[in-house]
């Protein structure tokens, strides 16, 4: 007999590997609602099914350890349970020999921090918290809740205005959301459990390809309440508000203190990944309401809010995120540096920059700097330098945004920390000196860059442009009243403004910089919020419903994916980067939907978030 | 060297060291439960643990080497709250039965709970005691699940130390026999998992009450037979003086529990001598004919090893029986005739250091006087003692007596059979003897004493340069049987016992865990052989005075009958 075989120690692991794909999957689409301890538990019993079975800590202690959190899942324990579970976990996590019992007790020991609500109601009341219960994945990670089920099965039978209203049923964004959204709705998607998530925003851009968002016709307004409402900001969540209001019977004024309407939507977002005639015909169908009239180029300050407070008789303050932060270099005041925001703002008024022959360095690793970037490829930079000074993994940037600004040209230089604005005789800016990082540990869920043992380098730069993040300009509405943490205003679950009658706030300004999709959401919860602080309780008819449910396709089959125009062709002009989807593969996509929202606990009573 | 304080203590010790040993040279004591010096450094069970200063994590200190400097702190509330979850744990997967386990007062997990004051801690209501597995309770070995504790000294022990592989670990962190059932495995019955078994898990099969019911039986004469190495051990448990528990004492101490005659298998090893020297003496007259090395058979262990690992060298084991099982044929035959008793009333017994023993007189080629099974039962030392304490016998009241005669007579080289080398060295004496007709010096081959695993020598035996191997040990066998079927060496004569330090360190031998007492025990039966009267197997006069009057001549007709056997009667499961 032979002895040595290319045989795996375990025949078993060349297959299992395609088996821990799908447990991956199967993680991935944890229905949103699942109570915490019963994802505690599986985590627990995945690592007791890890174990060797050469150690008492890891062995034996791990299965009482799930045993006694099986008790606490089922309301079968006490408040004492609780210390036991935390003592145990405690020695294994101390006296476990390897990382499979070690980590294992790590996390329930950081779980019974983390979800201690959740435990205790489980002990103490004998059930979960109130808020948890399944949901359909979809639109419950979808911040406005959009009923994504009922847009696909639209979508798939051709009725693509009446994909567009349902949209609009929550959202009046549904261009925006098709071209931009980060879709955190395919995130939990139940077919993961099958293949891959839907492509739900590709979904959604056939639709408004197919009917523009302001062909496809807005609800009657209801009858006119008398009630006037100021909306402060022209942006996403301030248009969202107005628009609900305004189809509530309000009348709704909208100051925005630029020239034209979208907020960072327009001066955000370049228009190769979202062109303004698109952004318009969401403009256009949100004004096409009746009710609503703009001011622009209004800047609201202190006493100007305290006029809107006095005469109207709610507010809406959605003033967004707008400054950019700044960073403490040596010259960050010299000529040729400039904040992201800035850029972006005048390309919003239509103000195109000429980086033609220059070397533009880029600060940051976010979506705003990748927007940097690829719009600096497009003003005819020679030279685009991404700086960061972690790794490119820990960009917060979308990975496509990362890789396509790659493709055209990017250039990332990663763990560099720039630590100097090098200027020539001039003044102008000619360089960046930067330190080399070394990445070291996990800091509040991030590896965090450390200072390397290595000598600092220089990037030749003509223009340097700032995207490390943006601030609000909250100064005002303080003076006004409106109470503010670390720059973000505050408010309570509702939206209301703290400590203010009328005054309601929400989207960047309240979350800080984050995502359309949040801010639209956060209009919505103003609108309702405020038609109830009006005293009234309207319910608004989209005008179509979701057709009936045909059987799950369980076949697996891949997920259609959007494409780009070339990169050589698309890095020359500021045209819009994807291909449209076709017929056919919408079509595919859509049969790929498992209709949560009628199979499973979408035909439950509570298994849905959905607002009339 | 390197500096390391253990609870406030320093102690320089060299690279290496394990936290463990060097909290033994600073004088700290570390529980273990687990730890088997050399064989089972797995920290498995985290009852060593320990904070050692800089490290967040509790660390074991049975396998952790210390660093220069390092701080080490064995006695703090965090490392006992540790160790008591630890045992929480494993008591939560034992069954506790301790008033009638066999190990009770031996219990290394039974100590640690009384040391920790388990009965006052607090743990968590813990679940879930495993059945006891199905098991041949006729198996000579028995294995109780329920007490298994998966310190996995077993396993390791038995592969490691004995070659054998018959336990393993299974995938969920239990034990199981590797093989389909333990009939069907090599299990050699060697004994060395059981006396290495921390807690009662692995035990050998109790046969006291048989013993018992023959003594109660008026009709029936029983006649033991205690091995060479009982008698280095049998008061071990009393803990009285080595000086003191002797053999005299032993014969009193049986005599007490109500045997009719008390006899010694040194007697039947000084003929073991007389059948397997001479054996050995005509194979090397007939050279040309015969395959070398011959090798020794006495050990029931070995027997098994060879036949389920190295079939192959079976025919060139000695034919010999061994001497438990020549004293049985010589009990129902030549004393039974002499002293007119019906040998079918004779119950023949043996206390043995040993497990397989106990496989051995029940084979069915073992039955030759006539009277079924020429042993009937054979015990282990450690139920002999047993069977003292139910008689209210205490070896430190006891007067020496004499064994009984003809069968209690016996020389130091049957004493010497007990350790590993004996046999060779007795078989040497008197080889020595028959080749050349003089008695060389009792101590001319002294070279093959000593607890190495495999020992190598030439003697000139009247200008016939003998070379002798000795092994002890399975895995030590292995290796030699490796390099022997290699042609890397070439012996004539190889003694091979299974355990290591041979039957001093029997697998019936009494059980002190973590201690290793074949050396010492050895060191008793060279000592009784330095001070016998007489020293050479040829001279036993009650061994001569059996072939005269029933036997003939060594290797002639009735011994071929009654002392030899034929190997290819029975065979055990390959590998």
């Amino acid at each position: 007999m032979s002895k040595l075989s290319v045989a795996p120690a375990s025949r078993a692991d060349a297959k299992i590997a395609g088996f821990m794909e799908r447990y991956q999957r199967r993680i991935e689409a944890t229905p949103p609602g699942t109570c915490p301890v019963a994802v505690q538990l599986t985590l627990l019993e995945a690592g007791a099914s890890q174990t060797c079975g050469k150690c008492v800590p890891c062995r034996d202690g791990l299965p009482q350890l799930a045993a006694m959190i099986k008790r606490v899942l089922d309301c079968d324990a006490d408040k004492a349970a609780l210390d036991e579970i935390r003592s145990l976990a405690t020695m294994i996590r101390d006296s476990a020999d390897c990382a499979i019992g070690y980590n294992a007790a790590a996390d329930v020991l950081d779980g019974l921090d983390a979800f201690a609500a959740e435990y205790e109601s489980h002990v103490m009341a004998h059930t979960c918290c109130d808020d948890i219960a399944q949901k359909v994945p979809c639109e419950a990670m979808c911040p406005a809740h959009v009923n994504v089920p009922a847009y696909i099965a639209l979508v798939a039978e051709g009725d693509y205005a009446g994909a567009v209203q349902m949209v609009r049923k929550d959202n009046p964004f549904p261009t925006a959301c098709a071209l931009v959204c980060e879709h955190p709705c395919e995130e939990r998607c139940r077919r993961t459990l099958i293949d891959a998530p839907i492509n739900i925003r590709g979904i959604k851009k056939y639709a408004v390809d197919s009917c523009a968002a302001d062909k496809a016709p807005v609800p009657a307004r209801l009858p006119e309440s008398g009630r006037k409402v100021a909306v402060v900001g022209a942006g996403p969540s301030g248009l969202t508000c107005a628009y609900y209001l305004a189809l509530m019977g309000h009348a709704v004024d909208v100051f925005e203190s630029r020239d034209k309407l979208g907020g960072m939507l327009r001066y955000g977002i370049p228009a190769y990944r979202f062109p303004r005639e698109r952004l318009d015909e969401d403009v256009n169908a949100i004004l096409s309401v009746g009710g609503i009239t703009v001011t622009t180029n209004c800047y609201v300050d202190a006493d100007k809010m305290r006029e809107l407070a006095d005469s109207y008789d709610a507010v809406y303050v959605a003033i967004g995120a707008h400054t950019g932060k700044s960073l403490r270099l040596e010259n960050i005041d010299a000529q040729g540096v400039s904040s992201a925001v800035d850029l972006l703002r005048a390309i919003g008024d239509g103000d195109y920059p000429d980086f033609t022959g220059k070397k533009v360095a880029i600060i940051g690793g976010g979506n705003v700097a990748m927007d940097c970037c690829r719009t600096s490829v497009r003003a005819g930079a020679e030279e685009v330098t991404c700086v960061y000074r972690r790794r490119l993994e820990d960009m917060t940037a979308l990975p496509a945004e990362v890789e396509g600004a790659m493709a055209e040209g990017v250039e990332m230089v990663t763990l560099e920390a720039p630590v100097a604005i090098e200027v020539d005789g001039e003044g102008k800016v000619c360089g960046l000196r930067t330190q080399p990082q070394m990445i070291g540990e996990v800091k509040r869920g991030r590896p965090a860059p450390v200072t390397a043992d290595k000598p600092e380098n220089h990037i030749d730069a003509d223009i340097i442009l700032i995207a490390v993040g943006q601030d609000i300009v909250s100064a005002p509405f303080e003076e006004f009243g409106m109470p503010a943490e670390r720059g973000c205003f505050r408010a309570s679950e509702g939206l209301e403004a703290e400590g203010l009658e009328g005054v309601f706030v929400g989207g960047d300004c309240q979350t800080g910089p984050a995502s359309a999709i949040m801010a639209i959401g956060a209009g919505k919860v103003a609108a309702r919020n405020i038609d109830a602080y009006l005293g009234y309780n309207h319910t608004l008819d989209c005008g179509v419903e979701a057709p009936a449910a045909k059987p799950n396709n369980r076949t697996a089959c891949g997920r259609v994916n959007i494409t780009e125009r070339p990169a050589r062709e698309r890095k020359r002009d500021f045209e819009y980067i994807e291909n449209p989807m076709s017929r056919e593969e919408a079509v595919q996509e859509c049969g790929r939907c498992l209709r949560c929202d009628h199979y499973g606990c979408g035909v439950l009573e509570g298994g849905r978030i959905q607002y009339v | 060297m390197f500096k390391v304080t253990i609870n406030g203590r320093e102690v320089e010790v060299s690279e290496g060291t394990t936290i463990l040993e060097a909290a033994g040279q600073a004088g700290v004591y570390i529980p273990t439960l687990c730890y088997l010096k050399d064989v089972n450094e797995i920290a498995s069970c985290r009852i060593c643990v320990v904070e050692v200063e800089g490290q967040d994590e509790l660390v074991a200190a049975c396998n952790t080497p210390v660093v220069d400097g390092m701080v080490v702190r064995a006695n703090t509330s965090r490392v006992r709250t540790a160790r008591k979850e630890n045992l929480a744990l494993i008591l939560s997967t034992h069954n506790v039965e301790c008033t009638t386990c066999i190990r009770s007062g031996n219990c290394k997990l039974q100590t640690l709970s009384n040391d920790f004051n388990m009965g006052a801690f607090a743990a968590p209501s813990f679940e879930g005691v495993p059945a006891a597995q199905d098991w041949p309770q006729d198996f000579p070995l028995i294995r109780d699940a329920s007490k298994c504790i998966r310190c996995m000294r077993c396993v390791n022990i038995c592969e490691r130390v004995q070659a054998s592989g018959v336990w393993k670990a299974t995938p969920a962190g239990g034990v199981d026999v590797a093989a389909a059932s333990i009939e069907e495995s090599p299990c050699t019955l060697c004994g060395q998992c059981i006396t290495h078994c921390p807690v009662g898990a692995l035990t050998a099969r109790d046969d006291t009450a048989r013993v018992f019911a023959a003594i109660n039986d008026p009709d029936t004469i029983t006649v033991v037979q205690v091995a060479p190495a009982v008698r280095a051990a049998w008061a071990e448990s009393w803990g009285i003086p080595r000086e003191e528990a002797t053999p005299g004492r032993m014969a009193s101490a049986l005599r007490r529990i109500g045997f009719d005659y008390v006899f010694d298998t040194d007697w039947s090893a000084d003929l073991t001598i007389m059948e397997e020297g001479s054996e050995f003496v005509a194979r090397v007259k007939n050279a040309e004919n015969e395959t070398f090395p011959m090798f020794t058979s006495c050990c029931p262990g070995w027997v098994r090893y060879i036949k389920a690992q190295w079939p192959q060298y079976v025919d060139q084991l000695s034919t010999a029986k061994s001497p438990q099982q020549m004293f049985g044929a010589a009990a129902k035959t030549w004393f039974a005739e002499k002293e007119g008793i019906d040998p079918n009333k004779i119950f023949c017994m043996s206390v043995m250091p040993c497990v397989a023993k106990k496989h051995e007189c029940a084979l069915e080629n073992m039955n030759d006087a006539g009277a079924g099974q020429d042993v009937d039962l054979s015990v282990t030392t450690r139920e002999m003692a047993r069977m003292l304490r139910e008689c209210g016998i205490d070896p430190r009241e006891l007067e020496e007596e004499e064994f009984d005669n003809p069968l209690g007579n016996a020389t130091g080289a049957g004493v010497i059979f007990g350790a590993t080398g004996g046999v060779m060295e007795a078989a040497l004496r008197s080889a020595y003897f028959l080749v050349t007709g003089e008695n060389p010096d009792p101590d001319a081959f002294r070279d093959v004493r000593g607890l190495d695993g495999w020992k190598e020598a030439t003697f000139d035996l009247a200008g016939i340069p003998l070379r002798v191997a000795v092994a002890s040990g399975l895995a030590n066998t292995n290796r030699l049987l490796a390099a022997l079927d290699a042609g890397e060496v070439q012996y004539d004569f190889v003694e091979i016992m299974a355990c290591p330090g041979g039957c001093a360190g029997g697998g019936g031998q009494p059980i002190h865990d973590g201690q290793e007492l074949a050396g010492v025990r050895g060191d008793i039966l060279y000592g009784l052989d330095k001070h016998a009267d007489l020293r050479f197997s040829h001279e036993n006069p009650t061994v001569l005075q059996a072939y005269e009057e029933y036997f003939g001549a060594p290797c002639g007709e009735r011994p071929h009958h009654l002392l030899h056997s034929d190997h290819h009667d029975w065979s055990m499961p390959h590998k």
